[in-house]
């Protein structure tokens, strides 16, 4: 029989404002285990919680680039359970009026627009981190996360393969990115995504028994256990047994999940309205001063990087996918004139440079005006492309501009018509063989003879007055 | 009169006569609780040292000309479920009994703003769950008008303190009557202000939306002196009240003439003491001679609260009280040999019988599949009562009724009966889930000589008319009015 998958994603996303949720500890990444907290986020007796007015904006701002309906009047309440990474013993969170609702976002499928509904957004705090030291005979908690401000985008079930749920998930990265909400560091936990994945028959309507995902740590993690969960669930249904459902686990290491916790051992959370915080209200004009704020967002500058810079929709897309990129395309864009030309190098050198070295675009040490420079000196005959190659290797390495570099190095291209002349007879003169073959109709050997020419200038010569001059001469 | 033995506004001339220095009262003060604490036990920690440090500090203030304020050298005693900073703060609980906090309650900065004196940390029902503080930790408080007797509570450690002149002014919480009840039980003043009116930052909650921190004092003169320190709005409590607090010793006008009192049927019917009864009808005499009008009224919906409070406090508490789970600075179980077991374990060994049913009840509430039918339920009778008062207080002043059904019970009557316990705080209960202010004073005498209270309750935020009746009250009785017989 065929399957339909059906999947739902829930993603947590940290927000980057500059002190916690409810008190005013510092909301930064990393530092030394129990240095960020205060009484408050430590869960001590009498302690209140007052919120942070930032974390209510930034969540207000996702959700508008989301798509989704503000609420006028949402309220926090208290999930109830005990571990000790969370010291209050409750997470206070929003249960039945989330800040957000009823939004959507639109994903590219093999060439066609296809709308995920997000069914809400909700705010609430992050718990902390327990610390297991191998051998040591107890685990440590690290509080600094506690109180670290959440957002949960909660997707309805619409996706229907594991590639649209890393389509919606890479889209709602670069919406949070945009909107500068969050960081979206799956590596740095900064993005968090659990799935609900469930099978059923081609043509039923009825959604199949799902199973939770959990534990997946990186992009390519959420589609390899979505790969994995539908062969699991696949060859559970076709044997004829039964789906169970359960939260599972994923592990990167070995490809495979594995049960975590049964719908019996599921917690009863006691939610119910936290008493310590106000009900929040937000007016009219509040929210069009957030939407006044909100940046250009991803489809937007897509389609004016389509229409007005002439871009392939595919570059577009690809460079507009993060914000980052498409900040430095924009800059660049401004000292330089040909979109394609820089795209091509974007795509290409960049995000190769980028990737092998596991960095973001901030961290990058070239800057935009940079490649624009470069790329003139390429259009003016200084260097060749395939020079500039190695130029920008060096510029991604030292930041250095691309002049320096090519003086440093002795990169300028040898455009000397005499000077190029003299190597060309050279290589000529103790090629014949080449030069034989190339009478004989094999145009094959030109190019032996230009890598010759090439390694004799040490890839400085001017490769269109190289092809001119040797067949010239020959 | 021993220094001891005055109230702050007393103690206050002599202070600004320079008569008396802070040090004197203070010490004082500590004879007093060497002579008697055996026999009432109104405290879990005294602050000795400190005390007399922060007095002798108050007198060098004073001594280089600056202005004596109201409470500035007064003593107080503070109810141990308020944070503050180097003392511990147990909630007369095992589960805290060493706890120290590592912060000051809001409350605490503001009385040392103010200038007072802690003389030490009272007694209470083990985390303010109970009315007679038999379920402290550290024992029961004894009622210092006939040592047999509870003080009431949970504020009864404040409330003794008072009675027995250990302290000059104190603070308690109050979330079904836990400042008004033990103030009746020990014959002297309680007020619950308005819910936002006192910051509970800092007051390890009970149940968060019904807790409020007030004054006990020996009259209203210094209850109103109290709260003119510690009211206010505060930007680490999102439940206090950015409203504007008047200055509630303006209230203090001996003048009820047209106020107009309604007292309410259902305060008065089965189950209230016949000589609290009679006592009522006297103060109505009393309030009707001054030139105040009184009516009976009906507030339909009493009937309800003490079920409405008794899901929705322990529902809170249930989930206030899951921090105490012997990971940080509680009690923790030595025997357990995984976390599932130090929770359960240190949970179990560290909260007493009355706190474990509470959160039991609180937990039942919530859970998933009952939601509806309890804490939904109790919430949306918890407006309805609060409408009763909304509508009596369109066409009355102040309401009127018994603190208390009963005056103080002798110690172990009611301990083994937690049903009949619940049931004296009826009068009291329906002002926490209105979030409305109430005062309980002295209105007379039972043939025991044990003091019955009465009370008043008010608008929100307008806790100056209550003070304004209460005082006209107490001025119009004061020749009545006695002291708690103990002797050192």
């Amino acid at each position: 029989m065929e399957y339909g998958i059906v999947i739902g994603l829930e993603v947590h996303a940290e927000l980057k404002t500059k002190s916690k949720i409810f008190c005013g500890c510092s909301n930064e990444f990393g530092g030394q285990p129990n240095t960020h907290v205060c009484p408050i986020c430590l869960g001590m007796p009498g302690v209140l919680p007052v919120l942070n007015k930032s974390v209510l904006e930034f969540a207000m701002k996702a959700g508008m680039a989301i798509n989704c309906e503000i609420s006028r009047y949402s309220k926090f309440d208290r999930k109830n359970y005990f571990y000790p990474d969370l010291p209050k013993a409750y997470q206070i969170s929003q249960f039945d009026l989330p800040i957000c609702k009823d939004g959507y976002i639109d994903i590219d499928v093999e060439g066609e627009t296809k709308r995920i509904r997000v069914n809400r957004i909700h705010m609430e705090e992050d718990a902390g981190k327990l610390v297991h030291t191998e051998g040591y005979g107890s685990s440590a908690v690290d509080v600094n996360r506690c109180g670290v401000p959440l957002i949960e985008i909660v997707s309805e079930a619409d996706m229907r393969s594991p590639q649209e749920a890393y389509e919606y998930l890479t889209k709602l990265k670069s919406i949070l990115e945009y909107t500068e909400v969050s960081d979206c560091k799956m590596q740095e936990g900064s993005l968090r995504c659990d799935a609900n994945i469930s099978l059923r028959p081609k043509g039923q309507e009825e959604f199949g028994i799902r199973a939770e995902l959990k534990n997946m740590n990186s992009f390519k993690g959420v589609l390899k256990g979505l790969e994995y969960e539908v062969k699991r669930q696949t060859e559970i249904l076709e044997s004829g047994g039964e789906v169970v459902q359960e939260t599972r686990r994923w592990d990167d290491e070995k490809g495979v999940t594995s049960s975590m916790r049964g719908k019996e051992e599921a917690h009863d959370y006691r939610y119910f309205p936290d008493p310590d915080l106000v009900p929040i209200e937000v007016d009219e004009e509040w929210i069009q001063r957030i939407k006044d704020e909100l940046p250009e967002l991803p489809d937007v500058r897509k389609k004016r990087l389509i229409e007005e810079d002439g871009l392939p929709e595919y570059d577009a897309g690809v460079i507009t996918a993060s914000k980052g990129l498409a900040v430095f395309y924009d800059e660049c864009m401004k000292g330089y004139h040909n979109s394609k030309v820089v795209s091509n190098w974007i795509m290409g050198e960049l995000s190769m440079y980028l990737n092998e070295n596991n960095m973001e675009i901030d961290e990058c040490k070239i800057a935009p005006a940079q490649l624009a420079e470069m790329l003139k000196l390429i259009d003016n005959g200084t260097i060749s492309g395939k020079i500039a190659k190695t130029v920008f290797a060096e510029m991604f390495a030292s930041g250095k501009d691309p002049e320096v570099i090519i003086k440093e190095k002795g990169l300028v291209q040898i455009s000397d018509e005499g000077e190029l002349a003299k190597i060309v007879e050279e290589v000529i003169a103790n090629n014949p063989k080449s030069v034989e073959d190339y009478h004989n109709g094999k145009e094959k050997a030109v190019g032996f003879l230009v890598g010759q020419i090439m390694k004799a200038t040490r890839g400085k010569a001017n490769p269109a007055l190289v092809n001119k001059l040797l067949k010239e001469k020959m | 009169m021993k220094l001891n033995e005055l109230t702050a506004h007393e103690l206050h001339e002599k202070l600004v006569g320079k008569e008396v220095s802070a040090t004197e009262i203070t010490k004082t003060v500590y004879e007093r609780i060497d002579a008697v604490e055996g026999k009432v036990n109104s405290y879990v920690t005294l602050t000795r040292e400190q005390a007399i440090a922060q007095a002798n500090e108050i007198d060098h203030r004073i001594k280089n000309g600056e202005t004596v304020t109201p409470l500035m050298g007064i003593p107080i005693a503070i109810k141990d479920n308020m944070c503050t900073d180097g003392v511990k703060t147990t909630c007369s609980s095992k589960m805290l009994a060493d706890f120290v906090s590592p912060y000051n309650a809001t409350v605490m900065n503001k009385l040392n703003t103010a200038g007072t004196v802690m003389i030490g940390k009272t007694n209470l029902d083990e985390f303010a769950m109970g009315g007679s503080t038999e379920t402290s930790y550290f024992g029961t408080t004894h009622n210092p008008w006939d040592l047999e007797r509870v003080p009431g509570g949970s504020s009864g450690g404040s409330a003794a303190a008072i009675a027995a002149d250990e302290a000059i002014i104190s603070l308690g919480s109050d979330t079904g009557g836990s400042i008004r009840q033990p103030a009746s039980f020990c014959g002297i003043v309680g007020l619950k202000p308005t819910y936002g009116r006192v910051s509970r930052y800092g007051l390890v909650a009970f149940a968060s939306s019904l807790d409020q921190i007030g004054p006990i004092t020996k009259d209203v003169t210094d209850a109103a002196l109290v709260m003119n320190a510690i009211s206010g709005h505060d930007a680490m409590d999102s439940t206090s009240a950015n409203v504007d607090v008047p200055d509630f010793t303006k209230a203090l006008i001996p003048d009820v003439k047209g106020m107009k009192i309604g007292v309410p049927k259902e305060y008065l019917g089965e189950g209230v003491d016949q000589e609290v009864a009679d006592n009522i009808q006297q103060s109505i005499k009393q309030f009707e001679a001054m030139g105040a009008k009184c009516e009976e009224i009906s507030l339909p919906n009493t009937e309800y609260a003490v079920s409405v409070y008794y899901i929705i406090a322990p529902a809170e508490a249930s989930s206030n009280l899951a921090r105490f789970d012997g990971v940080r600075y509680t009690y923790r179980a030595e025997d357990a040999n995984d976390l599932m077991e130090l929770y359960c374990k240190s949970r179990s060994q560290g909260f007493g019988p009355e706190v474990k049913r509470r959160i039991m009840i609180g937990t039942y509430a919530l859970s998933s599949g009952y939601y509806d039918a309890y804490y939904k339920k109790a919430q949306q009778v918890r407006t309805l009562i609060k409408q009763d008062f909304e509508k009596a207080f369109e066409t009355y002043d102040v309401i009127l009724s018994p603190t208390s059904p009963s005056a103080a019970f002798k110690i172990g009557e009611k301990a083994s009966d937690p049903l009949s316990m619940y049931l004296s705080d009826i009068c009291t209960i329906p002002v926490n889930l209105a979030g409305i202010p109430s005062i309980s004073i002295p209105g007379g005498y039972n043939a025991a000589g044990m003091p019955i209270g009465i009370q008043l309750m008010g608008k929100a935020f307008d806790e100056n008319t209550i003070l304004r009746a209460a005082y006209a009250f107490e001025q119009n009785i004061k020749d009545t009015l006695k002291r708690a017989p103990l002797k050192g």
